[in-house]
This record gives C-alpha cells, sequence and structure tokens, in this order.
C-alpha cells in the first residue's frame, strides 16, 4: 500500500506541475494577478509530493521491501545502513527521483526565499521550471516507476554493486545532481527574462545566487567523484576523461564561464546575450550529462543503468527544452541592448578572454567526448578517445587561461593599462620564481613542464594575493587602515581570492602527481623487503577478515624510513557474494607533501603477492584544492548584496557607492 | 549580426540529429578484426581427463561450429551456461570450449559441478591462442564455418534472444551456403 501512495504522489505532482507551468506564464502575460499569484504555493506543493514519493521509496529501501521491484534489485537485508538509503539513488529509477527532488527543491526555494523578485518574473521562472519538471515526471511514469511491484516478493534481494558501496560515492550523485539540478534556475532565469525580453544589472544579481550554489554543489560533486576512484578502484588514478566524468566537467566549465560573464552584466550592464546563451548552454550540458549516462549512447565504466528506450523520451526532451530556448534566443536575443563599450585591455576584456578560454575548453571536451559517436554515425567506424587527446588540447588552453586570472582582476573596468597591472604583479612574478627554482632543486633531473607547471600555479595563487593586498592597500597605507579595508572588503572579493588559489593548488596537484609519481607492481613474498621511494616496505602476511556483507583477503605491510617505523598499512582485496564481484580497498597514507599508496591483488603463481605500491606527491592538494574553491563560493555566496532586501528595477549601484543595508 | 543569433540553434539540430542516430547504435557491438579470416593456426590439449582436444584441424571438418571461450573464474559464463547446455542436448551444433587462462583441474571442476556442453575442450593456459584470437573478455563465443573462418563473435553471454536472432540464422545461413 505505501509505495502506492509514492506512485501517486508522483501522479498528482505532475498535476500540480502542469498548473505551474501554464497558469502563472498565461497570467504574466495577460497582467491576471490571481495566477501569477498561483506559481509560489504550486511550487512548493510540488516539492512536498515529490519528497513524499522519494521517503516512502527511501523507507521501502531501509526495511527492505522486496515486493518493490527496484528495492529488490538494488538492494539486499545484510548491506549496512548507509548503503540501504544510498542505494536508493544508485540506480536508475531512484536516481531520477532524486533528480525531481532537487529540481523542486530549487524551485520550492524560489516560491519561499525569491519574494525579492518581481512577481512576473519569479511567476515565469516557475512555470520553466514546471516545465523541466514535466518532463522528468513524464520519464519516470512512462519508462521507469522506482514503485513497481515484483509479486510474489523475493525473501532476498540482489545487493547494490560493491563498488558503489562506499562513502565517498554514496555522497557523489546528489551533489552532482545538486549542481547539474541546479544550473536549472539559471536556465529558468534566462528564459524568463527572454519572454520578457529584458536582462537588466538586477536580472544578473538575482541569477548570481543560484548558479552560485549550482557551482559550489558541482564542484564539491565532481571533487568527490574523482577521490572516490582514487582510493577505491585501487589503480591510483583521479581522473580518467570518462565519458561521464566529462558529462560533469562540461556543465562546470560552462557554469564558471557564466558565473564570471554574469559579473559583467551586473556590474556593467553588458554581454546580456552571451550570458542568456551560457545560461542555456550550461543546463542543456546538464541535461546531456543525464542523456549520456541514462541511454548507454556512450560506452563508459559508469553506464550501469543504460536504456536505449529512455535514450528516446530523453532525446525528445532535450530536442524541445534546448532546441525550444535556442529558438526563443534567436528570435529574442537581437532586442537586448547594450549601452557601454570598453577597451580590450580591461576587467571586462579579461572576463572576455576568461569566458572564450573555458569556452573553447568545453567545447574541446565535448567534441572529444561525442567524435566516438559522430564517427560512428557517419562513418561505422568505432574509436575511443582517450587521454593523449584531452591532455594534449585541453591542457594548452589551461596555461592562457591560468595566466590571465592572476592579472584579469588587477584590471580596472572599461580602460585598463596592461603595463600597470603587471607591475602591481611583481610580487606575484617573485613568488612564482622562487616556487619555480625550489622545484627544480628538489627534483633536478625531472621534466622541465613540470617545473614550468608549478610555476604557473604559484602565479595564479601569488596574483590573487596580490590583488586582495592591493584591495587593502597592505604595507602602503597604515596597517590600521589595511584592516578596515579587509573588514570592509565584500564577501565576494574574499570568495573570488579563495577560489582562485584553490584552483592553483589543484594544478599544483595536478601536475605534481602526474610529472613525479613513482608506480611498482611487484610480487612479495611474507616476510620480503622492498625499497620504494624512500620507503622500506616489509610484507608481513595476510589474513581473512569477515565484513558485514563481505569477505576479505587483508594484506599487512610495515612501513619504515632507514630504520624508524612509521605505520602499517592493510590494504584490502574484498569478494562481495550478491552480486558476485571483486573489489580493492587500497591502503593509503596521506600526507601533505605526498601519498603512498598500496593496492593488493591476487596471489602469484609462486607463492607471493601481486602488490601494486605508488608514491604520488601532492596529490591530496587535488582535493584540498577543490575544497577550497568551493569555501570561496561559499563566501562569495554570503555576499551581502545577494542578501539586501527587494532591489527593485533599477539600475545597479555604482561600485563603491554604500549599498542600503538590508532591514533583516 | 542577426544571422549570429541563430549560430547556437543550427549547431544544436546538427547536434540532436548525430544524436538521434546515436541512439540506434549499440556502442557496445565491436567488430573483430578477423571476421571472415581463418582462425589463427593453434593446437591445445583437452581438459583432463577428457582426451579430445582443441587444434586448428577440428574446425576444417565441413561443418559449423561454435567455440565458447569460458573461465571458471568467470562469473557471467555462469549465466549462459544452462542454455550452452540445452544448446549442446538439441544437437543443432556442435560446441567446442576453449578454457582461457584457466588452472585446467579449476576448469574440470566447474565443468563437473555445472555440466559439460562441450564436445571438444582446448586449455589455453596463459591465454596465447586468447590473443591470436582478438579475446578480450570472457565469456566470447566464436561461430566458426566448416572451412575454419570465423563468420562472426558474440561478446558477453548468450542471451536466448542472441541465439534465436543471430547465432542460430547465423549458423542456418553458413550451411546453405
Amino acid at each position: 500500500m505505501i509505495p502506492e501512495i509514492g506512485h501517486y504522489a508522483i501522479v498528482l505532482a505532475l498535476v500540480v506541475a502542469i498548473v505551474q507551468g501554464t497558469l502563472p506564464l498565461i497570467g504574466a502575460q495577460r497582467g491576471i494577478a490571481s495566477w501569477v499569484a498561483v506559481a509560489a504555493p504550486a511550487a512548493v506543493a510540488q516539492f512536498v509530493l515529490i519528497a513524499i514519493a522519494f521517503f516512502i521509496l527511501m523507507y521501502a529501501y531501509v526495511i527492505s521491501d522486496f515486493s518493490v521491484i527496484n528495492v529488490a534489485e538494488n538492494s539486499h537485508t545484510a548491506k549496512p545502513l548507509l548503503y540501504k538509503i544510498s542505494g536508493v539513488w544508485g540506480n536508475h529509477e531512484g536516481s531520477l527521483l532524486l533528480w525531481i527532488l532537487i529540481l523542486n527543491l530549487f524551485g520550492a526555494a524560489v516560491a519561499v526565499f525569491g519574494t525579492n523578485l518581481p512577481p512576473t518574473l519569479r511567476a515565469r521562472v516557475l512555470s520553466v521550471q514546471a516545465f523541466i519538471g514535466i518532463g522528468f515526471l513524464l520519464f519516470i511514469l512512462l519508462t521507469s516507476n522506482a514503485f513497481t511491484r515484483l509479486i510474489p516478493a523475493p525473501l532476498e534481494g540482489r545487493g547494490l554493486n560493491p563498488l558503489l558501496q562506499d562513502p565517498g560515492l554514496a555522497f557523489h550523485p546528489p551533489f552532482l545532481y545538486l549542481g547539474y539540478v541546479g544550473f536549472s534556475m539559471a536556465f529558468s532565469f534566462a528564459i524568463a527574462a527572454l519572454i520578457e525580453g529584458r536582462v537588466e544589472p538586477a536580472w544578473a544579481r538575482w541569477v548570481r545566487p543560484w548558479t552560485l550554489a549550482a557551482w559550489c554543489f558541482l564542484t564539491v560533486g565532481i571533487a568527490l567523484g574523482s577521490w572516490w576512484a582514487y582510493y577505491e578502484l585501487g589503480w591510483g588514478g583521479w581522473w580518467f576523461w570518462d565519458p561521464v566524468e566529462n558529462a560533469s566537467f562540461m556543465p562546470w566549465l560552462a557554469g564558471t564561464a557564466l558565473l564570471h560573464s554574469a559579473i559583467v552584466v551586473e556590474k556593467r550592464n553588458t554581454l546580456k546575450a552571451w550570458t542568456i546563451l551560457l545560461a542555456i548552454l550550461t543546463f542543456a550540458l546538464s541535461l546531456l550529462g543525464t542523456f549520456i549516462v541514462r541511454s548507454g549512447v556512450l560506452t563508459s565504466v559508469h553506464a550501469f543503468a543504460s536504456d536505449p528506450a529512455r535514450g528516446v523520451f530523453i532525446l525528445a526532451f532535450l530536442i524541445f527544452v534546448v532546441g525550444g530556448a535556442l529558438v526563443l534566443f534567436a528570435v529574442r536575443a537581437p532586442t537586448l541592448k547594450t549601452d557601454t563599450i570598453f577597451a580590450p585591455i580591461s576587467r571586462e576584456g579579461g572576463l572576455i578572454l576568461n569566458n572564450l578560454l573555458l569556452t573553447t575548453a568545453c567545447a574541446t571536451v565535448l567534441l572529444g567526448t561525442m567524435y566516438p559517436l559522430f564517427l560512428d554515425a557517419l562513418t561505422g567506424e568505432k574509436i575511443t578517445v582517450g587521454p593523449p587527446y584531452f591532455n594534449s588540447t585541453f591542457g594548452p588552453l589551461m596555461i592562457p587561461l591560468v595566466v590571465t586570472m592572476a592579472i584579469g582582476p588587477l584590471l580596472p573596468w572599461k580602460r585598463a593599462d596592461a603595463a600597470g597591472a603587471f607591475a602591481r604583479l611583481k610580487a606575484g612574478f617573485a613568488i612564482s620564481a622562487i616556487v619555480a627554482l625550489g622545484t627544480l632543486y628538489v627534483t633536478w633531473g625531472g621534466p622541465v613542464m613540470a617545473v614550468f607547471g608549478m610555476a604557473l600555479s604559484a602565479w595564479l595563487i601569488g596574483g590573487a594575493l596580490v590583488e586582495l593586498a592591493e584591495r587593502i592597500r597592505l604595507f602602503r597605507a597604515p596597517w590600521i587602515e589595511s584592516l578596515q579595508r579587509a573588514v570592509h572588503l565584500p564577501r565576494s572579493a574574499y570568495g573570488m581570492t579563495l577560489a582562485h588559489s584553490g584552483l592553483g593548488l589543484v594544478i599544483m596537484g595536478i601536475v605534481a602527481t602526474t610529472a613525479w609519481e613513482v608506480e611498482r607492481l611487484q610480487i612479495m613474498r611474507v616476510g620480503e623487503t622492498i625499497d620504494f621511494a624512500g620507503y622500506q616496505i616489509e610484507f608481513k602476511g595476510t589474513r581473512d577478515v569477515l565484513g558485514p556483507n563481505y569477505t576479505a583477503i587483508r594484506g599487512a605491510y610495515d612501513i619504515t624510513r632507514n630504520g624508524r617505523t612509521i605505520t602499517r598499512m592493510e590494504p584490502e582485496s574484498r569478494n562481495y557474494p550478491t552480486p558476485p564481484m571483486q573489489t580493492s580497498e587500497a591502503a593509503i597514507r596521506p600526507t601533505p607533501v605526498a601519498d603512498l599508496y598500496i593496492a593488493i591483488g591476487d596471489p602469484g603463481p609462486s607463492g607471493g603477492w601481486a602488490t601494486r605500491l605508488y608514491h604520488k606527491p601532492l596529490v591530496h592538494w587535488i582535493w584540498f584544492g577543490a575544497l577550497i574553491m568551493t569555501i570561496g563560493g561559499i563566501v562569495s555566496l554570503t555576499d551581502r548584496r545577494h542578501r539586501v532586501g527587494a532591489p527593485a528595477r533599477r539600475r545597479a549601484r555604482r561600485e563603491g557607492t554604500p549599498a542600503p543595508v538590508a532591514a533583516e | 549580426m542577426r544571422l549570429g543569433y541563430i549560430v547556437p540553434i543550427a549547431v544544436f539540430i546538427v547536434f540532436a540529429i548525430a544524436l538521434g542516430i546515436g541512439l540506434t547504435l549499440n556502442p557496445r557491438d565491436i567488430p573483430s578484426a578477423l571476421i571472415g579470416k581463418s582462425i589463427p593456426a593453434f593446437d591445445l590439449p583437452a581438459v583432463p581427463p577428457r582426451s579430445l582436444g582443441l587444434a586448428t584441424d577440428d574446425l576444417k571438418k565441413g561443418d559449423v561450429v561454435l567455440i565458447n571461450v569460458f573461465a571458471s573464474w568467470c562469473v557471467a559464463c555462469r549465466v549462459e551456461h544452462p542454455l550452452l547446455m540445452e544448446l549442446a542436448r538439441s544437437g543443432v551444433v556442435q560446441v567446442y570450449g576453449l578454457a582461457y587462462k584457466d588452472a585446467p583441474e579449476n576448469s574440470d571442476r566447474w565443468l563437473g559441478q555445472f555440466g559439460d556442453p562441450y564436445t571438444r575442450t582446448g586449455v589455453d593456459r596463459d591465454g596465447r591462442v586468447g590473443i591470436d584470437w582478438g579475446i578480450y573478455g570472457v565469456p566470447e563465443t566464436f561461430i566458426v564455418s566448416g572451412d575454419g573462418r570465423i563468420i562472426d563473435k558474440h561478446i558477453g553471454p548468450i542471451s536466448p534472444a542472441d541465439l534465436q536472432n543471430k547465432i542460430l540464422p547465423l549458423i542456418a545461413q553458413a550451411r546453405a551456403q
């Protein structure tokens, strides 16, 4: 009975979504206030209904109700509670329900917190959201019902893919979805603005928090996924340019470009059509990501839930949503007026260059991801595009991006002189040179490009710090004045410093671990000691371990350095009976400088154990940097300009004049 | 200038068409470079205690045969195994087994437990023959014509639908020629 309530709630949500998608849209067009007023309560109602359905499914998982096919196919009574819950979104039907739940979460948030928006804009935004919701609700009801019964119910479920039974992965999909779906807000705002035919600085300010929140979630989601791959897959890699990874990376790149171009709209009232286009493209790429994962058009290690019939539906939906949006864009965008001009070398110029580089990078990833499909469609030839393509196209694009990232924020709006900016970056040059020399000293004889990469990331971090120091006039004004300036500096300025420095750390991690990683595959006998990356590693033997729903072989390795005991590392090779699968649980000793990584494989024919050892310099900086970037996003999100109440449709205040204080 | 605003939708249309064509294709359908060619020469001993081994000459006896690549460590092989048993019992076609990268005693125990559908078996202990044949996953099933040419190969476990719609028609077609 209870699962049927969940199904019924989805049907009701569809009805609400149809009302929410049509009445407010017509009401806003014809000026019928009561129809416009329907939008907000409908969005909240839809959210409540979907939440009911979602929690009913979760309940079915928690109590192991195997009369529901979805539970029987993906859960098992012996599974720990955390993975029973994460099992809800570890499969196609459940993850779609999560998708819609998050879509509605954002919709309800606009309904509740968007009281400072003009009523017609809010109604139109919620209508567009409802249309997206209708598509996905129909998708669930027609092709992917999570509440289908299985009678008679089996006594035991089939279990969740053991690779997915991991805390990192339990939270990876929700964060990715929060990011993907969060960009639907930017999309809905863009479509609403096109329908209204007006894009103003205030519009950019309203979109910004939603885009920023989505960007933060997506950053966390991608970082979690990469971290999971690193410690769970047992080969020490952290990024594979796999189609599904790319699917999450492309919206991130486009979303990053969108965040920056929206600043230009907000501050300078220009670049409007481009920003609208980016908002559409970012969400289109999010939908494409869903399409790639859920349809199986591209082979990928992730495609555990693929079904072409579903692909047809998603493609039709993609054409309706994105095609419709782009037609609207083609009709309305030419009427958007731009009233300011600026020199190529200026803050605007820097942000445009940033946008060009980010979108080009996004396009190269898109090309590499889709090329095998296109070639197959045109000629029937089968190829795969691997890391060499991405490394040789994406990598070089990052160099000018990083170089200009340090300079751009130092340029004033409208017109700047580059020489002045470079002069102020002297400290940045110095930091960069020191890091380059230091790297050269430590890794003499290593790859030269890696030294360049380290210097480049130091340049980025140095530039971000110099910019901050400039703004508070550090060492130029009395320190008390600097302190005052630091206190009054907008949070978004700190957000930028953090986000840019975070990226610097990420790049340092990537460069160091790529260039100076040491890897060894060794058959080790019990009692054998080997020298590896400055450590002495002794294999003490293995023992059998019984987990809650698996059995494992756990190896013991004693790590010493010059006679000093450091630690014991115990990698596991796990065997799950349902579904039958072997997974590797690597032992990792993380330090700020480098990770020691040991994975144990199968016993060799002559009695030893296959052992995979890695020494990965700075690898944790990749995720640490991503964390800093996210914190930067969150700090920026708390900026006062997002909180000030009801900035009615008037021109954005000039920078420097104090904004009105919110009466919160 | 107005034209510039049409570019995105134009690009998207091309993109959507390609995606649509892509949906009709199966990315898992990877063709073997060896299709239509003679099977590379090999000679393998049988899984003991069986006596009939597997060699190139056994594939040139004039009738179509299936060669099923299996291993005792392969979970997916268990899925298709009942189907192979049924096929062998029906006598429609001879099924030969290639024990890929598997200890002979394990292969034997496995065949004892689940049943032995194979008229002939070959032990490819170190996977050398598998490399020549372009095997990259187990199970794989080769359809070999009476003169020792590879007609097609099926990757992954055989489902009843694969058997009815793909493998049996190919066998009938090969016999008709």
